[in-house]
């Protein structure tokens, strides 16, 4: 009859296979167990660990790099318009110019046409007085039937009456 | 400050565990009583046969009243005779071989004892018993199975490299692991000291808890009574006891011996506190997890007892029902215990190797 008091009993023969048993399954796990184990739980949370500080660190460059962009960006955008700006101004600045400078040249022409014209009329104003001259001296030679010694003193004549006239006129 | 509190916690859960076997055994003796008188079944009997060791692991008796049972090796040193080497058959049941039985009473009662040609004690001394009991090879499958189950795990990780935990076995062992070194490992002994202590802590945790799980099985490779039994506890809890020793730092040793802030004429007094302190911490461990996980097993015998003691197949449910719950109950206390003596073992190798702190 096994009595309580055997299960508290010593007994070298388990004491001997447990910690023989044990301290080889600790040895053995060690080696080939926990060894591999803890490497590979370690390499990995490793890489998590490393995974996630790069993913940081490319979001952090990633906004820097979005920061330069806006910048570069920005000023393209002022560049253009400042470009833009510059065009319309030039291009305005050509339209006066082309303006004002076929203006003057318009009204240079219209002047000397204006002037050439005065001239000519003046000319031909003169001229058509000397032939009314002529003319009116031709009928009056043929009206009076007689011819003026000199055709000097007949031009001197008909110019002082012509003066006298356009002195009535006036 | 914070692991001390925890520490006294743990001590008073464990003096409350400890209860609980007192009241069982003493259940069961009183059983015995009664029915020794009555000359029927012996319950104390039938659960002590279950819980302790015996070098033959006995599986069932037939109707004829033979036994089916599985003769574990006989091993003894006599120190007149040298090493003998036998089947445990040949004791069996009662019978002598080359002047060795079993004791079934006195002092030697489950043991091996040196005997006349009658068969009667000869009053010498027991030769010393180095046999594979039931205990013994219930603790080797039980670490065949962990070797198995731990090398094919290493084994999948070589095999899958660096990659997300995947198959049930890094599923289920992995989150363990991690736990131990994590949240026993880590807090207890510090951030970088704690790797050295990792192999002996997880062997620690899964050698307890595989032979807790075991125990509850109650077909034959399995069910052996591995950590209910005081000789393994004590094992367990000397490398604890032998670890902290000799990874314990030099305050540790001032603690024991010149106690800062202890005025010299109380040294005598407390030197002797003091070493009693370091054996009675691994001798807690050795008693706790014996104690719980054979309360757990008598309880769940005691219940079986009864459908034996009333003699009445309708206790059978009742008892059934109970025993399914309190096998839960050992479920959980597999767990908890394998879990304390980690936690503990880690406590203890944490407060020999702290850094000297001023009071």
């Amino acid at each position: 009859m096994l009595l309580a008091s055997s299960l508290a009993s010593p007994a070298i023969g388990t004491v001997f296979w447990t910690t023989l048993i044990f301290l080889l399954l600790l040895l053995l796990l060690w080696k080939y167990a926990w060894g591999p184990i803890m490497k590979a739980v370690k390499a990995r949370e490793d890489m998590i660990h490393n995974a996630l500080e790069s993913a940081e660190k490319a979001r952090e460059e990633m906004k820097v790099l979005q920061a330069d962009n806006e910048i570069i960006l920005r000023k393209a955008r002022e560049e253009r318009d400042k470009i833009l700006r510059d065009a319309r101004t030039a291009y305005e600045r050509m339209m006066a110019d082309a303006k004002e400078k076929s203006q003057s040249e318009s009204d240079a022409l219209v002047r000397r046409a204006r002037e050439i014209i005065e001239r000519e009329k003046v000319t031909a104003i003169t001229e058509v007085k000397r032939e009314v001259a002529k003319l009116a001296i031709e009928v009056a030679s043929r009206v009076v039937g007689e011819t003026l010694r000199s055709d000097a003193e007949q031009q001197k004549l008909i110019e002082r009456y012509i003066r006298e006239i356009e002195a009535n006129r006036n | 400050m914070k692991n001390r509190y925890q520490y006294f916690l743990l001590i008073l859960l464990g003096i409350i565990a400890a209860t609980v076997p007192a009241l069982s055994a003493g259940m069961s003796k009183e059983d015995k009583k009664s029915h020794d008188i009555e000359g029927k079944f012996n319950a104390s009997e039938f659960i002590m046969e279950h819980v302790s060791d015996s070098h033959e692991w006995h599986i069932l008796t037939k109707k004829d009243g033979t036994s089916v049972a599985v003769y574990l090796p006989v091993i003894i040193y006599d120190r007149q005779s040298g090493i003998h080497i036998f089947s445990s058959e040949k004791i069996a049941h009662g019978h002598s071989y080359m002047g060795y039985a079993i004791a079934h009473e006195g002092d030697y009662a489950g043991k091996i004892i040196r005997v006349d040609h009658e068969g009667h004690y000869d009053g010498s001394k027991p030769p010393l018993d180095f046999s594979i009991t039931k205990a013994v090879f219930g603790m080797l499958i039980a670490s065949l199975i962990l070797l198995w189950l731990m090398i094919s795990m290493a084994r999948s990780y070589r095999k899958s490299g660096i990659s997300a935990p995947k198959g049930l076995l890094q599923g289920i062992l992995e989150p363990v692991i991690l736990f131990i070194r994590d949240d026993i490992a880590i807090p207890n002994i510090g951030d970088h000291k704690y790797s050295k202590f990792m192999p002996y802590l997880l062997t620690v945790f899964f050698f307890v808890l595989i032979n807790n799980l075991l125990g509850l099985i109650p077909i034959f490779p399995f069910g052996a009574n591995v950590t209910g039994n005081v000789n393994v506890t004590f094992v367990l809890a000397l490398c604890t006891f032998l670890i902290t020793q000799f990874s314990a730092n030099r305050s540790h040793w001032r603690h024991v011996f010149a106690a800062p802030g202890v005025p010299l004429w109380l040294l005598p007094i407390m030197i002797p506190i003091e070493l009693i302190g370091l054996i009675s911490k691994p001798f807690a461990l050795m008693i706790r997890l014996f104690a719980n996980i054979t309360a757990g097993h008598i309880i769940v015998l005691s219940l079986v007892a009864l459908i034996f003691i009333f003699q009445s197949v309708l206790v059978a449910p009742v008892s059934i029902f109970f025993v399914l719950f309190m096998d839960c109950i050992e479920l959980l206390v597999a767990f908890l215990q394998a879990y304390v003596f980690t936690l503990l073992s880690a406590l203890f190798i944490g407060m020999a190797t702290a850094e000297a702190e001023h009071h």
